[in-house]
């Protein structure tokens, strides 16, 4: 629902690692997105590519997206299921008593780049 | 030549740093500052004047309308004479560390021990975005239902205090306490749930015994 505010943090975040590593161009950028973490991922890639042309350091970079899959965690039986599928009931004890292990990041993970 | 920079850095992270500024300097001035979060229509902006108008005698207080576009809510608070700005939100869903930073630029922080921002309606953002508020409140009103704990985790876990609003209308909707506090629960330990409403004024005086405390302890750590 606020993807291109998504991606303006982005780019404010690798203007900051650019700096302190005096990054001349950035090749390719590689985030890695939940699946719940509510960002839609087409919508992503067109804002993206909206604001890339905009932004000097990043006219170049490639968007490299990597899914990390929602899993929650049964604290009644302690197993560990996909949450897209079952939602927050335990499909193997119907506990309610369960919490998301993972599957809500939105993380730069690395990027590749040139230093001067 | 391309090389590899592994950053592992959550894409708000440029967000969480201004938000430490700006905390960090509501220190120094010793300005204590209340996002205050809710959908929309739960009664952000009603409580913000019943907690003004208990306070104002005590505090000197600022707000920062971001709630809706026009300058509706801005001129309600207005009303009550305290300092007021309406930051123009409009087609946003939430409030970042940059955008807050800039309205209490121009807020002015000069001379006000109490801000409040009346963040945007919406239960999901806004909790994942830290505008460098001292105390993070959420409002969720009776009738938007006792599970909304299972459906915004993340509002509820973020949240320093629950204020459960319109308790005026629990006669007319299903809403379970014990369901909600058990719900409440599995998202967030210790933020305690308060129940009242702005409407009728009932039980508002828990919500302001509470804030003046915790202000009170703020100050004296700081
Ligand atoms: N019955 C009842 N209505 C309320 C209460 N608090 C607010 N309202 C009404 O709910 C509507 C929305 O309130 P408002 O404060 O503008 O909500 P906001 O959008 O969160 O700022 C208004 O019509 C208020 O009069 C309450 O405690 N009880
Ligand atoms: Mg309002
Ligand atoms: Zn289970
Ligand atoms: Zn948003």
């Amino acid at each position: 629902m606020h993807e291109l505010s998504i991606v303006t943090h982005v780019a404010k975040t690798l203007d900051e690692i650019a700096e302190e590593n005096k990054l001349t161009k950035i090749g390719s950028v590689t985030l890695e997105i939940g699946e719940v973490s509510g960002i839609i991922t087409d919508y992503f890639v067109d804002c993206w590519n909206y604001f890339k042309v905009k932004h000097p350091l990043l006219k170049e970079a490639e968007l490299k997206l990597e899914t990390i899959d929602a899993i929650t965690f049964c604290e009644d039986c302690k197993q560990e299921y996909k949450t897209i599928e079952y939602g927050r009931i335990c499909p193997y004890c119907h506990s309610e008593h369960t919490y998301l292990l993972q599957g809500n990041e939105c993380n730069i993970k690395e990027i590749e780049a040139e230093n001067e | 030549m391309l090389e590899i920079y592994e950053t592992k850095e959550r894409v708000t992270a440029d967000n969480d740093k201004a938000a430490a500024e700006t905390r960090e300097k509501l220190k120094e001035n010793k300005t204590f500052f209340v996002n205050l979060m809710a959908s929309p229509g739960a009664g952000k902006t009603t409580l913000l004047k019943r907690t003004i108008a208990a306070l104002k005698d005590s505090f000197r207080i600022g707000v920062m309308e971001a709630d809706v576009d026009s300058a509706v809510d801005a001129a309600e608070i207005a009303k009550t004479g305290v300092r007021v700005i309406q930051l123009h939100s409009g087609g946003l869903c939430h409030m970042d560390a940059d955008m807050t930073q800039r309205g209490l630029e121009k807020l002015d922080l000069e001379g006000l021990d109490l801000v409040f921002l009346e963040n945007i309606g919406n239960l999901v953002c806004p909790a994942e975005f830290d505008v460098g508020a001292q105390m993070k409140a959420m409002i969720l009103s009776v009738p938007e239902g006792d599970d909304k704990p299972l459906k915004y985790p993340l509002m509820f876990k973020v949240s320093d205090v629950v204020l459960v609003n319109k308790i005026d209308a629990l006669p007319v909707f299903d809403f379970d306490k014990e369901r909600f506090e058990k719900n409440v629960r599995t998202r967030n330990e210790k933020a305690p749930v308060i129940y009242l409403s702005a409407a009728t004024g009932e039980n508002c005086k828990a919500w302001i015994a509470y804030l003046k405390e915790t202000i009170e302890n703020w100050r004296q750590s700081a």
